[in-house]
């Protein structure tokens, strides 16, 4: 794979190499083994570091370990949607076909995320905010992006050309990219009750470094899993197609 | 749906005999010129078939009586809901009449000659969106107060309410129209405008309510109107925008 790259010139042209469905498939079979691999080990180890060799916080207990979970899952729900719509963007500009297929397999993964970020949020908030809801601006702009999923996966299966219905579905995936920063900066925004992002701060982070390094190992797999996840849903949509196309033949040869 | 092709029949050629010099078409229109032509067309269209804009509006007051049968007519209760009440109701109306915005037009085959015009589609999309607004949005923003009156909403609270109202009403019929071209052809597409466009009309919504709450509260307005501005700037060039590439896709 590798002496076949060299000879291609890199920029747009390479981005085409993968538009062959066939040679993505080639290429996430090759990956795919160490990228599960990889998502096995590190998941593992990050929510067995977290679950038993993390100290319970002062104030939170040992309600703090839904953190791990919590926090890397609302990561994800931001970037598979964003993932969705850079592919949706990629189908659209270019008409790449696996960047189509990409957009419409990372859906439903991103709408896991968002769902498993509201769950854990939701119990997390009862013992320490003693309500399972808020109507805070975090929360509300995650529960539109868990909308903005199903309308995702709604219209893109609502058509009788499946191709017409994943164009549509490009589109409205960048016409609700908006809400990405809007949940982004939402705490910096507004003051409201979810507390402000405590990682990614300038300078030293607000979080002790035996909490912060269970939580980027357990972030690092579930990036790890989205991929695998990712790679497998794309391989059976293009498999799917290719075993309709054979049917249609075999049917028409009859 | 036979009503409006009777109403589309008796339109179409009297169009034509108005502006004989319009048949002309060795030189294109100019931008203005198209985008006010889409206009009048759709505003006679929605004046022949007349009713629609007021089943709209009907609509509007109707669902916004249900609330006090709801809560009880408790008046202070009724004025502090007031402002939710009609943004909500009129965010459903507005919703109510978004499936027609090209359906019509998609189904007699008359979308794929606007296709065809030398005028944007963009532009096109935007001037059947002013005609949406001004057939639903401007009798939604007439009939606000008299909500306000049954809800004993505080005088100091319409005037913010309007002009959140008609800052804010523009923006959701450009959203929907994204919504509605993007469904155009699929099926039960009337279920999924809802679905699509409501997780949009949301922020529209919290600032269309914090501009009347603010007054109440007895702080400034103005940021929030300013918000609600902000939002309809950004949306009258990228939501046509959208919406015209949803509209290529469905007449392809």
């Amino acid at each position: 794979m590798s002496s076949e790259a060299a000879t291609q010139p890199s920029g747009s042209r390479s981005l085409h190499r993968f538009a062959n469905p066939g040679r993505f498939l080639r290429l996430a079979d090759a990956v795919l083994p160490w990228v599960a691999a990889a998502t096995i080990l590190t998941l593992g180890a990050g929510i067995i570091w977290a679950l038993f060799f993390t100290p319970p916080d002062y104030q939170q207990g040992q309600t703090v370990k839904i953190m791990y979970v919590h926090v890397p899952s609302a990561w994800m729900a931001m970037f598979a949607y964003t993932t969705v719509a850079a592919a949706s963007a990629a189908a659209l500009i270019w008409r790449h076909p696996v960047a189509d297929i990409a957009a419409h397999a990372a859906s439903p993964i991103g709408a896991g995320f968002t769902f498993l970020a509201l769950a854990t949020g939701s119990l997390w908030g009862k013992p320490m905010w003693g309500t399972w809801w808020v109507w805070d601006a975090r929360l509300t702009s995650v529960l539109v992006l868990f909308f903005l999923y199903i309308g995702h996966m709604a219209i893109a299966n609502a058509f009788e050309d499946a191709g017409r219905g994943r164009r549509a579905a490009a589109i409205l995936a960048l016409v609700g990219v908006i809400n990405v920063p809007i949940i982004k900066f939402s705490v910096d925004w507004w003051h409201t009750l979810h507390q402000p992002a405590s990682v990614s701060q300038i300078g030293a982070p607000a979080i002790h470094s035996s909490m912060l390094w269970p939580l980027l190992i357990t972030a690092l797999g579930f990036k790890l899993f989205f991929v695998t996840v990712l790679l497998l849903r794309m391989k059976s949509d293009i498999l799917a197609v290719r075993i309709k196309t054979l049917r249609m033949m075999s049917l028409g040869e009859r | 749906m036979s009503m409006e092709t009777k109403a589309r029949r008796e339109t179409e050629p009297n169009a034509a005999a108005a502006h004989p010099v319009e048949a002309d078409l060795s030189t294109p229109p100019g931008l203005f010129t198209g985008f006010a032509r889409v206009v009048a067309r759709d505003l006679r269209l929605a004046l022949r078939q007349r009713g629609d804009a007021g089943l709209v509006v009907m609509f509007f007051v109707l669902t916004a009586t249900l609330f006090p049968f709801g809560l009880g007519p408790e008046p202070n209760l009724l004025a502090r809901i007031a402002p939710g009440v009609v943004w909500v109701t009129a965010l459903l109306a507005v919703l109510l009449s978004l499936e027609r915005l090209f359906l019509a037009d998609y189904e007699d085959g008359s979308l794929e000659l606007l296709t065809l015009s030398p005028i944007p589609l963009s532009v096109i999309v935007l001037a059947k969106v002013t005609a949406h607004w001004l057939t639903t949005g401007l009798p939604l923003l007439i009939a606000a107060p008299v909500i306000g009156i049954m809800y004993a909403m505080p005088g100091e609270a319409y005037l913010p309410l309007m002009a959140a109202m008609a800052l804010g009403t523009p923006t959701l019929s450009l959203i929907g129209a994204v919504g509605a071209a993007l469904t155009l052809g699929a099926r039960r597409g009337g279920v999924l405008i809802p679905l699509l466009v409501l997780p949009l009309y949301i922020p529209v919504l919290i600032f269309g309510i914090s501009a009347v709450d603010a007054v109440l509260a007895g702080v400034p307005v103005q940021p929030h109107l300013m918000l609600l501005g902000a939002m309809l700037l950004a949306a009258v060039p990228l939501a046509p925008w959208a919406a015209a590439a949803a509209l290529r896709q469905a007449v392809e």
